[in-house]
């Protein structure tokens, strides 16, 4: 079982390897370096020889890497060129800000979206699925930016019920942030909350298939006492995973919803860096967004790990 | 007469096809069930003998609804009940034991618990009591120390040591109705011999009336007092138990009677022609018409009416039965095939081969040493001569498909050589054996569903292997494949269809059909009729042993299926953990002295009979590994006579029948033990 | 002149093999009204440069911010540029770039999954952690960094797009690889001796091709999500093309006074995403590749 957890992080270990290997390399293979792409027509003289000191560009390739990547595991990111300090410094707030919003939204999210994946399973093909199932479609399919331009016109303009733009320092304290992420949280686990629940209602609906269940109904179980030991144990246990993955493949739509609401979080920060052509930051951002991702996983995994039957008495028997 | 519990009244049970049209699946079924009986269901797949069972517990699966008429449990109609209604009911006055309780057990769930969540809704005991009722009940269904078997979650049990979970837990409610749908299907033969004689002493134990519902014949004559026979959703005949297995008046009864081939005898059972037609495909007349052999035109326009017949007390749905009555004594006969030339060379030989399915540790790779002492399968040596059909007979986990497909090259050897035509080694390796080769040996497998490409028409499946071997195209293509199917009795029609189009015994001739394309020398079957209805597996094997007697092909048959392999082998490897305990022809084999698994094997076979019971002289313990040392045999042995049995392998001993056993115990002895 | 008769028959038998998954998809409403939807919008791309009635990029100060009228059906913009014009055309760069975009997808995709669940072992371990790998870094993140160094042109998106939504693909081309060489006909084909070529060519890929068709028909409907994201934020199309991405984006900050020039754009793109998604849906369960909604008997 140990050894099992310590190969699953291993395995996350290397694929953030190869993540830092694809960003550093994608950036040297593009055309310019970070510095002639940064100061654009002034990449000359002076100006340029400190940025290259800076970053020190004058050595090779693999000596940089092997540079950075011993700073980023120390925790040290480098030097924004466009902010003109550290990275870390740029970073804090923001990823602090992110974290309010996404974790807000995944607290609301995945318990609605597990309500109403077993909503809609449940009474398949029944009124209350047919309209939830629209609603998911909808809501699934459309983009972020839309709904939430569609939110900010319609609950922040035409009703006036809530502020349209978030107009906060990146600095807010916790509280300040609440009151002003409404809208963006509602536009983020919109789409996120409908395609968790539409793999839940899959699951829930292969499950009740099951003999086991036929068993457990033939067997005189109560209703709801079957949906609750029988069913949801064992529907929601693959449902982990997808869902894991599905978080991290929607952290784009966070970046979209930061614009649109002017929200000072990473996602903002990846339009500002990319806008100004600062690829230390870029680079930063990469390996911090793939080490969320990993982490998600991760955690995914290890619960499966822990909640699995078969792979508990795997660790008993040896 | 005794009080009836439950009784079907004209139950239809169907859905609605996605042209909308009605199909019934179950129609105008009428039943009683009395207290403290027996009741076996059989029919083939398709036939509507599930869907009737669950119908008994007022369950109809999602999909399906009832038409008309009604299942009364002591005069309440079970399928107008409320769900509410229905729970105090089931588990409680009628319970379910499961055909695959590997997969009606719940996975997150321990046993104890299962059987507990029975406790607690119908009984009114208390923690202290259910705990000890637990241990009692899974000591009454005989598995090994209860009090850590509560602890254990279903996939940490056998096939049949789950099944027996089942039992208990059904057992839990003190039901007045047992409903066991399949419950031996797919359990190794001795497991299955065991639990029928568990569910017989629990019937006896607790007078429970029973419905047992079963493809199986052999089953249901060990435990049925009365058995109902279905055919295409209906009723076609009830009775008797031993009425309906020794004087069938139902012509598809009788077929399905004959079908069957039996342990007693040698020689191929007679076969029935075409299928069961599918729900929905009949409109007028009699669902058995088209393979009705006494069929009139009567039969064709009109449908018969269940008949009860007074001095038989037999319900039959027949226009011509009384031609059947007083004429079953040849029900016992079998079509006898010519045996082959047994002066002929041989045409294959393992000599001494071993299959490892362990991989190879990278260390012992790099030092090219051969880790694994102990592999699936040792020291197997077969001659099989030109022109005969040798079997490989055991139990799951016996080696017997794995020695398959070592001949056909798709797994390597360990150790030894297989020898093909005067003596040349086949190379292990597929790819580097020659085409001529290639050709030579075909397989046909266990599923058709599973061997045949789904997207590819019968055409193109038969096309692969004369366009790889013999170039053909065009006209000489077509013409072919014509004959091909010519010869499996499959019209030119079927060229244009797709597998799913078929029924099972078709597909399983398409298959057939694509192993002779290739004109081969050797065949190799991997229970080629496991997967299909026992009068269709009567066809198939008519079908093969007509193919070899006109062609001169030699056939490897591996099946579990002992009455099977009597029926159709001229010879018999009888296989444990991966090693031969005996081999010899199969009239010898399936007489005594023999080894004392094969002993074990031909007492758990169940026949079609009520008289003939079967033994059960070993435990059925799993086991998952050949022993080390000694005989392969030593772990349940029933015969084992001491330290030799673990340490020693047991010589070869030639009875004076010709079949060669390996055992400890003196050939002689072994005979007169046996007597 | 015999074999031209049977390629002949064949064609004619798979023209009415995909005649026939129309029809199965048109028979639920869901599927009715996905095809029309998509049919709509691609005949609308076809035909709308000559039906548009004023030119997209004619900049005129007098029409500035106009309701919608009899003249304007759907008002006009910032520039006063007619809104029904610059909608009806806004939808043809996304459905050009993201159709390509999808095909590239389900080439690269498609093989590299066969590919890898053929070879299994150590090459397929070694594959599938650099393609999770780039699955960890977020798509938009990755696209904004090519787009901000190679440009915004078609060139540059198509492969781009491509390349990061196949990677969705790769895994389930490799899945339904891996069911299909566990069944025995594969095993069968290669007792018989069978290349490795004809027996992909021939068992493998007729095997694996829906459940590939479909989950390009997915990856379709998010890709022109996320190149419709792309425009939005200003890194896909470039102005003054049309496009419904770019006026939702440049409309937004009028939009409580000018509401229109905002809700048109975001009824074209929403209704084709839908329009992608139902077909998708219906495509899927018309080849059976839905096991959630198997028919019961």
């Amino acid at each position: 079982m140990l050894l099992l957890i310590l190969k699953r992080i291993g395995l996350g270990l290397i694929t953030l390897f190869i993540v830092s290997l694809i960003t550093f390399v994608g950036v040297e293979v593009l055309p310019g370096d970070a510095c002639t792409t940064y100061l654009e027509r002034e990449a000359y003289g002076a100006a340029l020889d400190t940025c290259i000191k800076r970053l020190g560009l004058d050595v090779p390739a693999y000596e940089r890497y092997l540079d950075w990547a011993s700073n980023v595991i120390r925790g040290d990111f480098g030097y924004s060129l466009s902010g003109e300090m550290p990275i870390n410094e740029v970073l804090g707030p923001r990823v602090k800000n992110s974290l309010v919003l996404a974790s807000v939204s995944i607290l609301i999210g995945i318990p609605l979206a597990i309500v109403l994946g077993i909503i809609t399973a449940l009474w398949r093909d029944k009124l209350p699925d047919i309209m939830i199932s629209t609603i998911t479609i909808f809501s699934m399919t459309i983009p972020e930016f839309i709904s939430a331009t569609l939110l900010i016109l319609i609950v922040a303009i035409w009703l006036g019920w809530l502020p349209g733009i978030v107009i906060i320092p990146s600095d807010a304290t916790f509280y300040e942030l609440l009151s002003n992420i409404i809208l963006p949280v509602v536009a983020i686990s919109m789409i996120m909350t409908a395609h968790m629940a539409r793999m839940v209602r899959s699951s829930v609906i292969q499950v009740m298939a099951s003999d086991y269940v036929q068993m457990a109904i033939l067997k005189g179980v109560p209703y709801w006492k079957m949906v609750f030991r029988h069913v949801l144990p064992n529907a929601l246990l693959p449902a982990i995973n997808v869902v894991a993955l599905t978080i991290a493949w929607l952290l784009g739509g966070v970046v979209v919803t930061e614009v649109v609401f002017n929200y000072p979080g990473l996602g903002r920060l990846v339009i500002e860096s990319i806008s100004n052509r600062d690829l230390p930051v870029v680079q930063a951002l990469a390996i911090i967004l793939a080490s969320i991702y990993v982490g998600i996983n991760l955690i995914a995994d290890l619960m499966t790990l822990m909640l699995n039957p078969r792979l508990k008495s795997l660790q008993i028997r040896k | 007469m005794s009080e009836i519990i439950e009784s079907v009244k004209n139950l239809s049970i169907g859905f609605n096809s996605q042209k909308g049209k009605q199909i019934s699946i179950l129609r105008n079924v009428s039943t009683n069930i009395k207290k403290g009986e027996t009741v076996g269901i059989v029919g083939e797949s398709g036939s509507g003998k599930s869907t009737l069972a669950l119908a008994m517990m007022g369950y109809i699966k999602q999909g399906l609804f009832p038409l008309k008429g009604e299942c009364l449990f002591k005069s309440e109609d079970l399928l107008k009940m409320s769900s509410r209604q229905l729970e105090k009911i089931r588990g409680r006055k009628i319970a379910m034991i499961p055909q695959n309780a590997g997969q009606a057990l719940t996975p997150n769930l321990k046993i104890g618990y299962q059987i507990d969540e029975a406790l607690k809704l119908h009984t009114d005991l208390n923690k202290r009591e259910r705990d000890k009722k637990i241990s009692e009940l899974l000591n009454k269904v005989r598995l090994p120390s209860p009090e850590t078997m509560a602890f254990r979650y279903p996939h940490e049990l056998s096939g049949g040591q789950q099944q027996r979970v089942a039992v208990a837990m059904a057992l839990a409610g003190k039901p007045d109705l047992l409903l066991l749908d399949e419950p031996t299907t797919g359990l190794d033969v001795t497991t299955q011999a065991h639990v029928l004689e568990l569910l017989r002493f629990i019937a006896k134990d607790t007078g429970t009336s029973m419905i047992y519902v079963s493809h199986d014949l052999g089953a249901i004559a060990q435990v049925s007092d009365r058995i109902v026979v279905m055919y295409a959703g209906e009723i076609v005949l009830e009775g008797p138990a031993r009425k309906i297995l020794k004087e069938p008046i139902h012509p598809y009864t009788y077929g399905l009677l004959k079908s069957i081939p039996k342990l007693s005898l040698a020689g191929l059972p007679a076969s029935m022609p075409g299928s069961q037609p599918q729900p929905g495909s009949i409109n007028e007349g009699c669902s058995f018409y088209d393979r009705c052999n006494l069929a009139t035109d009567n039969c064709k326009k009109n449908s018969p009416d269940l008949e009860h017949i007074k001095e038989l007390d037999t319900n039959v749905r027949c226009f011509n039965y009384k031609e059947l009555i007083n004429q079953n004594n040849n029900l016992q006969t079998s079509i006898t095939k010519k045996s082959n030339n047994s002066e002929a060379n041989e045409v294959l030989k393992l000599k001494d081969v071993s299959i490892s399915y362990a991989k190879q540790k990278f260390f012992d790779q790099l030092l090219n040493k051969i880790s694994d002492q102990n592999p699936t399968v040792k020291d197997i040596n077969i001659d099989i001569k030109k022109g005969e059909t040798i079997a490989l007979v055991g139990e799951s986990g016996s080696g017997k498909s794995t020695i398959l497909k070592s001949i056909a090259g798709l797994l390597k050897t360990k150790d030894g050589q297989i020898k093909f035509e005067n003596d040349r080694i086949l190379s292990s390796d597929l790819k580097m054996r020659n085409p001529n080769d290639l050709r030579a040996i075909q397989l046909i497998f266990q599923n058709p569903d599973e061997s045949l490409n789904p997207n590819h028409t019968v055409e193109q499946i038969l096309s692969q292997p004369l366009k790889l071997y013999f170039n053909l195209s065009g006209e000489e293509l077509k013409k072919n494949i014509i004959d091909l199917l010519k010869k499996v009795r499959l019209g030119e029609f079927y060229m244009s269809r797709y597998p799913r189009q078929l029924s099972g015994g078709e597909k399983q001739r398409v298959a057939v059909a694509r192993a002779f394309a290739a004109k081969p020398d050797i065949i190799l079957c991997d229970e080629v009729t496991s997967a299909l209805d026992v009068s269709v597996q009567a066809a198939v094997l008519n079908l093969l042993q007509q193919l070899k007697e006109d062609l001169g092909t030699t056939y490897v048959f591996v099946s579990h299926d002992l009455a099977v392999v009597r029926a159709i082998s001229d010879r018999v490897a009888v296989l444990y953990q991966g090693r031969l305990c005996e081999i010899g022809p199969s009239q010898n084999v399936y007489k005594f002295p023999s080894h004392p698994y094969t002993e074990v094997l031909l007492g758990a076979v169940l026949e079609p009979d009520p008289d003939i019971k079967p033994k059960l002289v070993a435990e059925d313990i799993v086991e998952e590994k050949p022993p080390e040392k000694g005989c392969s045999f030593q772990g349940r042995c029933p015969r084992k006579i001491g330290d030799i049995c673990n340490s020693k392998v047991p010589p070869w001993q030639i009875g004076e029948n010709g079949n060669a056993i390996r055992c400890h115990i003196n050939i002689e002895e072994l005979a007169s033990l046996q007597q | 002149m015999e074999s031209n008769l049977i390629t002949e028959d064949k064609q004619k038998n798979k023209l009415e093999k995909v005649f026939e998954i129309l029809k199965t998809m048109a028979s639920r409403p869901s599927g009715l009204i996905g095809l029309s939807i998509v049919l709509f919008h691609i005949v609308l791309a076809l035909i709308s440069p000559y039906i548009a009635p004023y030119d997209y990029k004619a900049i005129s100060p007098n029409t500035m911010l106009l309701a919608p009228s009899a003249e304007h059906w759907f008002g006009t913009d910032s520039l006063g540029r007619d809104v029904f014009t610059r909608t009806i055309l806004g939808g043809r760069t996304a459905l050009t770039v993201t159709f390509f975009g999808s095909l590239i997808a389900l080439l690269w995709g498609g093989l590299l999954g066969i590919f890898c669940g053929l070879v299994g072992g150590k090459i397929d371990d070694v594959v599938m952690r650099v393609v999770d790998a780039f699955l960890s870094i977020p798509w938009i993140l990755a696209m904004l960094l090519i787009v901000s160094l190679l440009g915004t042109s078609t060139e540059v998106l198509i492969p781009a797009l491509g390349f990061f939504y196949g990677k969705g693909i790769v895994r389930v081309a490799r899945a339904a690889t891996h069911d299909v060489i566990a069944k025995d006909f594969i095993v069968s084909a290669r007792a018989r001796g069978h290349s490795n070529m004809s027996i992909i060519w021939n068992e493998i890929i007729p095997n694996v091709r829906d459940a590939i068709l479909v989950e390009g028909a997915m990856r379709w409907s998010w890709m022109l999500l996320g190149f419709s994201s792309l425009s939005f934020l200003g890194f896909g199309v470039s102005p003054p093309t049309p496009d419904w991405g770019l006026m939702i984006s440049n409309a937004r900050g009028l939009m409580s006074f000018a509401y229109w020039s905002v809700i048109a754009p975001i009824v074209g793109l929403s209704s084709l995403i839908i329009g992608i998604n139902l077909t998708a849906d219906a495509f899927a369960k018309a080849l059976g590749i839905d096991r959630s909604t198997k028919a019961p008997v």
